[in-house]
């Protein structure tokens, strides 16, 4: 129920919102979880496995049970109640314990933002505000976090600093904060995750707060990335429950969140409230209770209150039971909120004290969750009942709370920083507290991890299973691992584990937090990099002609190409015999820009060839181009393609599409680690040339007549050499190079004028019907040839000679990288899979890339299992040239078997499939000079 | 994400740059003259010890230059950096 009086809601505006199909309203500055409690709604929902009614158990990102699903206004899964800030027109439900995705996609947008200071300052409470404030004043760049809607940590604004309202001090502060232009003082905005180097992540909720209003324009959510050369940790401490039978019904809170609730949003959760508690702290929640009009009654574990509180109690009518415990709960029929404490007094009596609201203190947890995840180490302090940071680390301060100072004098003192601090006025001392983390009872109602369903007699299966870590019990038990990540029930695992191993909790010790603090959807992380922005898209200068003309594109690495361009009627096995037949009989046209290019320059350049190709590149003569084979110092091919020389001290380098960063890499890499000697310099001009092979025995008429100073016959331009020419001023190169078999010319021109070129040479061929062609087209016309696919073809365990190119590995250079290799035994072995053709002898079955090669035994079955593999199938295509399907495979001792019958298993059958040579068409290679 | 300091662009973040395994394994002299198991040595087999590791980095997404790095590998921290064709500094792990 809302208290008058009370809290920093705007009463003046009314916000309506639906929970469960019922309608409410709240007020500006309310979150779900305090409207709820105000409309006097205690159940949020169920447990996970038990089924149990489950509330509020806390009043921000500790609450272990107040999981909510939001429908409206942005749908999302596995809120807590205690914050979503609560927004006009808010529909939600509770939940059973899991969430729900939503159905329709997510608009919203996510970015980050790169920040660099000083000082990082995480927690704007009264440490975190002074911290932040030194280092302001000292000149410094600061970054200020807070994970709630307003500064000011667990002040209430009760307290008095300076001889003033805590609250006038808050402010004071943020003003002073705001004129220093290089302090970012961030609300909102969780740090949750810190990493080496001062490195932290934090998430900033900048729009649901704002509900309907919220600007499009704004991100919802943004990723703060910042590096920090200091990280003050001044993120506070949770308040700890205590484990007693029945401990997990709605309306058991803890004290503080109760106390919370009554200042930030003029809640009272309770007009009969009992305060169980061996900490000073709860006598305050106490207090503010009473005087908001509650009956309250304080169940002491202490065996004496301490002086100051057990004065203002009796001032307030309060009895004090000292020396007793909370054993158990009773609930109300219906929502199960909790109706009775069964107390167990110093005398052992016992006493049912009836409430509906039981605020629950063990005392205090650090939050020492930042200072975990960079592998601090948290120390037992036998005073706290609790672990805080137990050694000191580079660039890291922990102060306040979380550094297990709970005492307001004591936080604005380390806050301070040694500048002098603010007076805490009439705070009373702290008195020591008593542990308790358990009140003897059953353990199978005594729960540990209330989000779980853990209780105590899951930690005593896990200890009689053998576990004997915090880390061990926290796996087998799943305490820890929910939702809230143990923020309140870490320390209680860790000590009823003890209690039940008969050790020492220090002797235990903890689990290690990790990131992520507070759950990060996936979108924020993923910032703008979504749908397009993913990953780069790669088009070459034709795009846009390809869209055009209806290709369909295929991903290549980042490269978009076009695959086949099919005609109305054409599904791809049409259009790619077409273009085959096209390209075999007439002439065609392929986009091949994403071929890798490397400008290679240097006095040195043909030696580096020389040493990085299989074969010789030193006696290439300038205007002439060679194919060639690159292989790691293993002998295994990495990458092929031609190489062009245009000068004494100049190549260009083609590698495949794919391997083009790859190679200029692995050039760089040599370049600089091994042979820094060398005069040779590398760049990537693959962007800069587009190339477009014209390919097919009419192709000599269109490159003729389009390129009229261009003398194309063989003995002027042969196979395998360039020429420089020009086409209206535009200098083209052109060069004889064959993927195909067929003659073929390769027009390169600079990226610019690709589209005109393109243009003129389609115009230059259509009466010998050009046809452009796609990528699956190249590759059935370079696989009729035997030509592999280096990464199709060849898995990284391939040579040379197993792809039957011992042509391509020269015998007269000393060494190039790979050679040695050669000689070693395994790779002498005949027995090693060759690259040979394989033709189905059916004539139909297209057989499946990836399958196995197997034989049969000479009676004709099958040999008895594990089936020997003999290999495998890595291309396989409909041929228009063959008339008939095949595939080239990689068969152990293949080209000794040429003529054998092999059998492929393609679904339930055993297709049989001859051995043949991997060149299928043309073995004579008479179709090369047209 | 560590802060990597190249030699030659200073501290940069861990992302730009690209591992390269052990340093100072030099390309053999004159590798037809090894045996196939000297041979071996030089392609497969690399050191894997806990502690100090003399690396080879290479800053790929900034200056693109190769240097050497001694990093504890049971921390990862980086323990010195240095350039191509430089001793291996003696650090205290
Ligand atoms: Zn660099």
């Amino acid at each position: 129920m809302r208290v008058d009086g009370y809290g920093r809601i705007d009463r003046s505006r009314t916000l309506g919102f639906t929970f469960d199909g019922r309608s409410y309203t709240g007020h500006p500055g309310d979150t779900l979880a305090s409207a709820l409690l105000a409309n006097g709604v205690h159940r949020i929902g169920s447990s996970v496995t038990l089924g149990r009614p489950r509330g509020i158990s806390a009043a921000w990102s500790e609450d272990a049970t107040g999981l909510v699903q939001v429908e409206e206004p942005f749908p999302e899964p596995m809120l807590l109640a205690t914050t979503v800030e609560l927004v006009d027109g808010l529909v939600a439900r509770g939940l059973g314990g899991q969430g729900r995705l939503a159905e329709v996609a997510d608009t919203a947008r996510y970015d980050r933002m790169h920040h660099h200071v000083d000082t990082l300052v995480v927690g704007a409470g009264p440490a975190g505000l002074l911290a932040a404030r030194a280092a302001a004043r000292r000149g410094e760049r600061v970054a200020l976090l807070d994970d709630r809607p307003e500064p000011g940590g667990s002040l209430t604004g009760t307290e008095r600093i300076d001889g003033r309202p805590s609250r006038e001090f808050v402010a004071d502060v943020v003003a002073e904060l705001a004129t220093h232009p290089e302090v970012a003082h961030l609300q909102r905005t969780t740090a949750f995750g810190r990493y080496d180097d001062g490195f932290v992540l934090a998430l900033q909720h900048r729009t649901d707060h704002l509900g309907a209003d919220a600007p499009r324009t704004l991100s919802r959510q943004r990723v703060h990335r910042i590096r920090a050369g200091r990280t003050v940790i001044a993120t506070g401490a949770h308040e700890r429950p205590i484990v007693f039978a029945d401990n997990d019904r709605p309306g058991i809170l803890l004290a503080a969140s109760a106390r919370d609730l009554l200042h930030r949003y003029g809640v009272l959760a309770g007009r009969e409230v009992v305060v169980f508690t061996g900490d000073d702290a709860a006598y305050a929640a106490a207090v503010d209770l009473a005087d908001a009009g509650a009956a309250v009654t304080v169940v002491e574990a202490r065996p004496q209150a301490p002086a100051h509180w057990a004065g203002a109690a009796a001032d307030r009518g309060i009895p004090v039971l000292t020396g007793s415990l909370v054993a158990g709960t009773e609930g109300a029929p219906g929502d199960g909120r909790v109706s009775a404490a069964v107390v167990t007094g110093a005398d052992g009596a016992r006493t049912v004290l009836g409430c509906d609201l039981l605020a629950v203190s063990g005392g205090w947890n650090p939050t020492a969750h930042l200072f975990s995840h960079v592998r601090g180490t948290l120390a037992y302090d036998p005073a706290l009942g609790a672990f805080r940071p137990g050694e000191d680390l580079d660039g890291v301060a922990v102060v306040g709370a979380a550094n297990g100072t709970l005492d307001l004098a004591g936080c604005l003192r380390e806050g301070a920083s040694g500048e002098r601090p603010p007076s805490a006025d009439g705070e009373p001392e702290r008195t020591p507290g008593a542990i308790v983390w358990r009140v003897e009872g059953p353990h199978d109602r005594q729960f540990v991890d209330v989000q779980r369903d853990a209780t105590v007699a899951d930690i005593a299966r896990a200890v009689g299973a053998g576990m004997r870590s915090a880390e061990h019990v926290k796996r087998y038990t799943t305490i820890g691992t929910a939702h809230d990540q143990g923020k309140t029930s870490g320390v209680l695992a860790s000590a009823i584990t003890a209690e039940l191993l008969g050790v020492p909790i220090e002797d235990l010790g903890t689990t290690t937090f990790r990131p992520p603090y507070t759950p990060v959807a996936f979108a924020a992380l993923a910032g703008r990099e979504r749908g397009q922005l993913f990953d780069p898209v790669r088009t070459t200068a034709l795009h846009a002609w390809h869209v055009g003309a209806g290709a369909v594109f295929e991903d290549v690495g980042q490269w978009k190409r076009p695959r086949y361009y099919p005609r109305p009627g054409e599904d791809m096995e049409a259009a790619v015999l077409r273009e085959c037949a096209a390209v075999r009989d007439g002439v065609g046209i392929l986009d091949g820009s994403t071929l890798g290019k490397i400008d290679v320059q240097g006095r040195d350049a043909a030696v580096l060839l020389d040493r990085v190709y299989t074969n010789m590149m030193s006696n290439l003569a300038v205007g002439r181009v060679r194919y060639g084979v690159m292989c790691g110092p293993d002998g295994m091919v990495i990458d092929d393609g031609t190489v062009l020389r245009l000068a004494e001290d100049r190549f260009t380098v083609i590698t495949t599409t794919g391997g083009a960063a790859k190679i200029l890499d692995w050039l760089e890499e040599w370049v600089q680690t091994e042979w820094p000697d060398l005069r040779v310099h590398l760049a990537s001009v693959t962007e800069q040339w587009a190339v477009f092979p014209v390919v097919g025995p009419r192709s000599r008429h269109v490159i003729s007549r389009l390129f009229a100073d261009l003398d194309v016959s063989n003995d002027a331009f042969g196979f395998m050499c360039w020429r420089d020419t020009e086409l209206d001023g535009v200098p083209v190169r052109v060069a004889r190079i064959s993927f195909s078999g067929e003659l073929a010319y390769e027009v390169n021109v600079n990226a610019w004028y690709a589209p005109a070129v393109w243009e003129r040479l389609l115009a230059a061929g259509e009466k010998h019907g050009i046809t452009p062609y796609g990528t699956e087209t190249m590759h059935v016309l370079r696989a009729e040839k035997g030509y592999p696919i280096i990464g199709q073809d060849t898995d990284g365990t391939v040579t040379p000679h197993d792809l039957g190119m011992a042509w391509a590995v020269s015998k007269k250079k000393s060494d190039f990288i790979g050679k040695r290799s050669f000689s070693r035994a395994e790779n002498t072995d005949p027995l090693r899979k060759q690259l040979v053709g394989l033709l189905p002898t059916d004539a139909r079955t297209k057989i499946p890339e990836g399958s196995q090669v197997v034989e049969f035994c000479p009676d004709g079955a099958l040999p008895a299992p594990p089936v020997p593999m003999l290999g495998h199938v890595t291309s396989s295509y409909r041929s228009a040239a063959l008339g008939r399907p095949f595939a080239l495979a990689l068969v152990k001792g293949g080209r000794q078997r040429v003529g054998d019958v092999v059998h492929v298993p393609v679904g339930d059958a055993l297709v049989p499939a001859e051995i043949t040579s991997s060149v299928l068409v043309d073995p004579e290679g008479n179709r090369r000079d047209g | 994400m560590q802060l990597i300091r190249c030699p030659w662009c200073g501290p940069r973040e861990e992302v730009e740059f690209h591992y390269g395994g052990q340093a100072h394994v030099a390309y053999p002299d004159d590798p037809a003259a090894l045996t196939d198991e000297q041979w071996a040595r030089y392609v497969f087999f690399r050191d894997n010890p806990k502690g100090a590791f003399a690396e080879r980095w290479s800053h790929s997404a900034g200056c693109r230059r190769w240097f050497n790095a001694v990093r504890d590998t049971r921390t990862y921290r980086f323990l010195a950096v240095y350039k191509p064709g430089e001793a291996r500094p003696e650090v205290a792990s």
